[in-house]
């Protein structure tokens, strides 16, 4: 949804990208935003630059590979302790607004 | 216009694991709501995922198994969404570097006829908990006992033209999982998932027509259905001139339709993104060989056996190879013994498969273990008893512990093969039925059958019906 080369954001795009993280703006900010956001990919945008020929992708910085674990059960039932702190509960659920019509 | 259709399969398959991909919390299925959800699988603040051994050795086990790239360095990924029952926002997965790459099943079809399937990926990731919408009014309950059990996503190629192929594959993955230990397959409780992409081109033309992508088929038959569905409506669409549109549906088995879930037409925008939490899984070769050296025999590879060791007809090998426990039991049974494997064949898809159909029984609990099953049919097969008899004796067996031996012992069935007793019996017979012993000579040959069904009567079942039949057709002569 971000071109690679122009990197003008527009008002659009940023109700875009706000969208999809659930964060609500206000239509004023919608503009100093796309600047600003403009501004960071720009800055991003030098490593265009460097040369990358015959460099393979990285995913993760540094040498380290994932460690594993045994499969085996290890945790107990905390119900109670983890839905001490969500703002609704009933029955053992979470409860949250209705989310389908 | 004459159409073809087009189908790719994705299948979630829930690795048979005891704890979760990423934390150490039961999979257990059925327990009380939440109760099996910890601090990771919460997705709260400051915890770490931590990969479970046992999630890679099956992923590897199902590459070997489909003659699949392995990746030596794969990588976990976020993919971002909100929904209540993904509480991290977003699900660990894996995208620009799967697990298993590209491999290949080669799916049999009912009428014989064989068709590779190509297999674009195969994919490690976790899966989501469970909403509940209609449960408490105005709320949306949340149960997180499933976020982050073992899901291996396994994506076909769009390699399927018809409904009833994509059937016979979703059918060879499900045997193939559970073969290899990777998946119990149970698709009621949803450790067997498949999603259908869905499209029609006119005939000829290479390229793809839109798809569909239709979600909740958790039988075959909705499979089936969903696919049939599915392909007359996008005919009908394109037939009157509108287009189809790529969206995701939901089949509904009890109108038997498929409908848009989608309210809202934005495509989805997941932006996915290496897990800075989650350095490159490293797969070592000698892992790899490690367990090479464990996987079973194929189910395909087995089938091929049967037919040509045990010379078994391809389908009665492939009934018996279709899952793991039926083809070790099938081995069990022949084991050492003297009789044909075919007669096992023919009573264990005969006479075991009906009692257990019809006892809605697994094999693992049917009352008679190959051992008795062998040692039924070695009496069937030296004559002890007849075939007629055997069931009786297997009836028998399926009620009480006891071997056939006894039950033959105990009740009298031994088969008569005395010459001269079996001899009294047909001439009493011919003495009390002169009329029919008339008729017969007179050229009515088809009365064979009543002589021979008032001997066996008369010998109370035990007659053997070889000496019988041709005894009696040496008298009945004029």
């Amino acid at each position: 949804m971000i071109a690679e080369k122009n990197v003008d954001l527009t008002e659009k795009d940023v109700k875009g990208i706000a969208h999809l993280a659930r964060i609500g703006l206000e239509e004023a900010a919608l503009a100093p935003l796309a600047k600003d956001l403009s501004n960071v990919l720009t800055l991003v945008e030098q490593l265009e630059a460097a040369n990358t020929d015959g460099v393979e992708p990285l995913a993760h910085p540094g040498h380290s590979s994932l460690r594993l674990r045994d499969d085996t059960v290890s945790e107990e039932n905390q119900r109670e302790t983890l839905q001490s702190p969500a703002p609704d509960t009933r029955d053992g659920y979470f409860l949250v607004p209705r989310v389908i019509e | 216009m004459s159409w073809e259709t087009v189908i790719g399969l994705e299948i979630h398959a829930q690795l048979a694991t005891r704890s979760k991909i990423f934390s150490g919390s039961s999979t257990a299925f059925g327990a009380e709501q939440n109760t099996q959800a910890n601090a990771v699988d919460l997705g709260l603040p400051g915890v770490l995922p931590v990969v479970n051994k046992d999630v890679v050795r099956m992923a590897v086990r199902f590459a070997l198994a489909t003659d699949a790239a392995i990746t030596e360095r794969s990588q976990f990924a976020r993919k971002n969404y909100f929904y209540p029952d993904l509480p991290k926002g977003y699900q660990i997965s894996q995208m620009a570097l799967p697990i298993v790459g590209e491999g290949v099943v080669r799916i049999v079809m009912p009428d014989g006829t064989e068709k590779n399937i190509g297999l674009t990926r195969a994919h490690l990731e976790e899966d989501a908990g469970k909403s509940v919408h209609d449960m408490f009014e105005g709320s949306t309950a949340i149960d997180l006992n499933r976020a982050g059990t073992p899901l291996l996503e396994i994506v076909s190629e769009p390699d399927m033209r018809c409904a009833q192929e994509a059937v016979a594959y979703a059918k060879h993955i499900h045997s193939l999982v559970r073969y290899i230990d990777i998946c119990d397959g149970n698709m009621q409780e949803g450790s067997f998932r498949c999603d259908a992409n869905v499209s029609i081109r006119p005939k000829g033309q290479s390229e793809f027509g839109t798809r569909a992508e239709i979600k909740n088929l958790n039988s075959f038959r909705f499979l089936e259905r969903a696919i049939e569905f599915e392909v007359e409506r996008q005919m009908d669409v394109l037939e009157s001139g509108q287009e189809v549109v790529q969206e995701t549906r939901l089949y509904d088995a009890d109108k038997d339709e498929t409908r848009s879930m989608r309210s809202k037409e934005e495509a989805n925008d997941y932006r996915y993104f290496p897990d800075p939490d989650l350095p490159p899984l490293l797969v070592e070769p000698s892992f790899i060989e490690s367990i090479r050296q464990e996987m079973p025999e194929l189910p395909t590879v087995r089938r091929e056996r049967f037919v040509t060791e045990f010379e078994l007809k391809p389908d009665d090998a492939a009934a018996l190879t279709a899952d793991r426990t039926t083809a070790d039991y099938f081995e069990a049974v022949i084991a050492g013994q003297a009789f044909a494997p075919k007669l096992a064949s023919n009573w264990i898809l005969g006479e075991l498969f009906a009692r257990m159909n019809k006892e809605s029984l697994e094999l693992t609990d049917a009352p008679v273990n190959a051992e008795r099953m062998a040692g039924l049919l070695n009496r069937v097969h030296d004559q002890t008893i007849s075939g007629k008899i055997g069931k009786q004796v297997f009836d028998e067996m399926w009620s009480s512990s006891d071997s056939a031996d006894d039950i033959i012992d105990k009740k009298g069935l031994k088969q008569i093969t005395d010459t001269g007793a079996i001899e009294a019996l047909v001439d009493k017979v011919i003495e009390d039925n002169p009329s029919q012993l008339a008729e017969y000579r007179a050229g009515k040959e088809k009365l064979l059958s009543f002589f021979v069904g008032a001997v066996m009567k008369a010998s109370r079942g035990k007659a053997n019906p070889a000496q019988l039949n041709a005894m009696l057709r040496d008298k009945l002569k004029p």
